[in-house]
């Protein structure tokens, strides 16, 4: 059986990070919540440019992202600042408590004084960091771990290295009794069929194959359309024939699984194993949604080194050729790579990122950590008004 | 330069096409790994591009990733090339053929 060590909080989920963050619920405050962060050592900010001036959609999208990414297991403690009348900090905050997090609401008036929300936010968070401190470590099992699965800067190896070797971590997640959700529905297209020929029963194929449709349908409102447009001249010097192919050598991360559930954007899944959540191709984005939805840890493939990384989960990023694990290697955390110089199976790196999954799930910084590379934004799914 | 033992990989047992690992000449022979028989190779196959393992009739599925990606349009021989002159994605009927396959199962 496969176990890691990790924080367990107060509503019985298991967290393998420990941060204190400043989150903003309006994007006014953006600049603040930086400054806010700095003023203690060790806390982390969440500064994004959402929750004003949205549609009602949208504007529920925000709010489910900044609970889920305050009500995180790798979240020790979190700090919202909010602005204003009928700012939802203070309802956040109360609907988090309730669930046993710890977590706090400063709300801006008309005429306070800067310096004095400072204040107050600083005496919170040293307290908040204190508390993170003496937080001791349980052994959890594996069946408590969520991973997030996504790629971002692909290659023409992306579909033949890094991302099946993802699916094969994947698998064995799952079969360890794990959860692990693929993203990007953008990426799908061309093989949902495929995909929903993997779900569980006939309502979650019908879930996905709307969200596809969906998708797509949002995308040619805006006069493009992604059936027609790929495989793109440059996929097809790359070795690409059809689109099948393309959005096969994308979805293969989620492995041979079935497919339990489909959630919407950082929604967390209520069943275990293989779920697809609904997430934009971009990949910060996405991996907010994945984080907000309960993944602890997001495997992520890479062919170009996209640094892209999360404030609150640790990011595993697979390279896909060798020529940049050489470049990059900083970046990296795994060389699939080596399928290509026939050093290694895809099996064999299936089994190496598993190892690493444990590993940063034990406290081991990733490659995005150590850089500090900590995106942060929030899906819209219309006009900002 | 480290010393290659194959040079295509296969991604799922079920593959009719292989996806050479670096730009194989014709002459050559396929190495995939897990697999002895030899296939010479008949074209100029580029690195991240497909090669036919068996041979495949015309109208018929080419299976990657244990997947169908795609339909044959003409009869593909072992160790020939596989891309867009010899096969075409699925149409949008095809699609929603193997969609009601799902829905009766």
């Amino acid at each position: 059986m496969k176990t890691f060590e990790g924080y367990r909080r107060a509503n019985g989920s298991i967290g393998v990070r420990n941060h204190v963050i400043v989150i903003n619920t309006v994007g006014e405050l953006a600049g603040l919540t930086k400054k806010m962060a700095q003023l203690v050592p060790g806390v982390i900010p969440v500064a994004h440019q959402a929750g004003k001036a949205q549609y009602p959609e949208d504007l529920e999208q925000t709010i489910r992202t900044l609970r889920g990414t305050a009500g995180h297991p790798n979240v020790s403690a979190a700090l919202f600042l909010g602005m204003g009348e009928g700012d939802p900090a203070e309802e956040i905050v109360s609907a988090l408590k309730k669930d046993g997090h710890h977590v706090h609401a400063i709300t801006f008036q008309k005429g306070q004084s800067i310096s004095v929300v400072l204040n107050e936010g600083k005496l919170w968070l040293e307290k908040a960091m204190e508390r993170s401190r003496n937080e001791q470590k349980e052994t959890a099992d594996i069946t408590e771990l969520t991973i997030g699965l996504e790629c971002g800067g692909s290659d023409a190896w992306s579909g033949i290295t890094a991302n099946p070797a993802i699916g094969v971590c994947s698998d064995a997640v799952v079969r360890d009794g794990g959860t692990s959700i693929l993203a990007e529905t953008t990426e799908a297209i061309g093989a949902e069929h495929i995909l929903a020929n993997r779900a569980v029963n006939p309502g979650v194929g019908e879930k996905f194959l709307k969200i596809v449709k969906d998708y797509e349908m949002r995308i040619r409102d805006t006069g493009e359309d992604i059936r027609s447009a790929n495989p793109t001249p440059g996929n097809m010097a790359g070795g690409l024939t059809t689109l099948e192919e393309k959005s096969l050598g994308c979805i293969k991360k989620g492995g041979n699984s079935p497919l339990m559930e489909v959630v919407a954007y950082a929604q967390k899944p209520a069943e275990k194993g293989f779920i697809f959540m609904d997430t934009p191709g971009y990949d910060v984005e996405s991996v907010a949604g994945l984080a907000a939805g309960g993944a602890q840890i997001v495997l992520f493939s890479t062919g170009k080194g996209s640094p892209t990384g999360s404030p609150i989960v640790p990011v595993i990023k697979i390279g896909t050729n060798p020529k940049l694990y050489e470049i990059m290697s900083e970046h990296i955390d795994v060389n699939a790579g080596k399928i290509i110089d026939g050093l290694n199976t895809i099996e064999e790196i299936g089994e190496e990122i598993y190892r690493k999954v444990i590993e940063a799930a034990n406290g081991v910084p990733t490659a995005a950590e150590k850089h500090n590379n900590q995106e942060f934004a929030i899906w819209r799914l219309a006009e900002t008004i | 330069m480290m010393s290659q033992k194959y040079n295509a990989i296969k991604l799922d047992r079920k593959d009719n096409v292989a996806v050479a690992l670096r730009s194989i000449k014709p002459g050559e022979f396929l190495a995939v790994q897990g697999e002895n028989e030899a296939i010479e190779i008949k074209e100029n196959i580029p690195y991240g591009h497909k090669i036919a393992t068996i041979f495949i009739p015309k109208d018929s599925k080419i299976i990657k990733y244990g997947e169908c990606m795609g339909i044959s349009t003409e009869e593909i021989s072992p160790g020939y090339y596989v891309h867009v002159s010899n096969v075409r994605g699925l149409k949008e009927e095809e699609r929603l053929s193997a969609l009601m396959e799902v829905q009766q199962r």
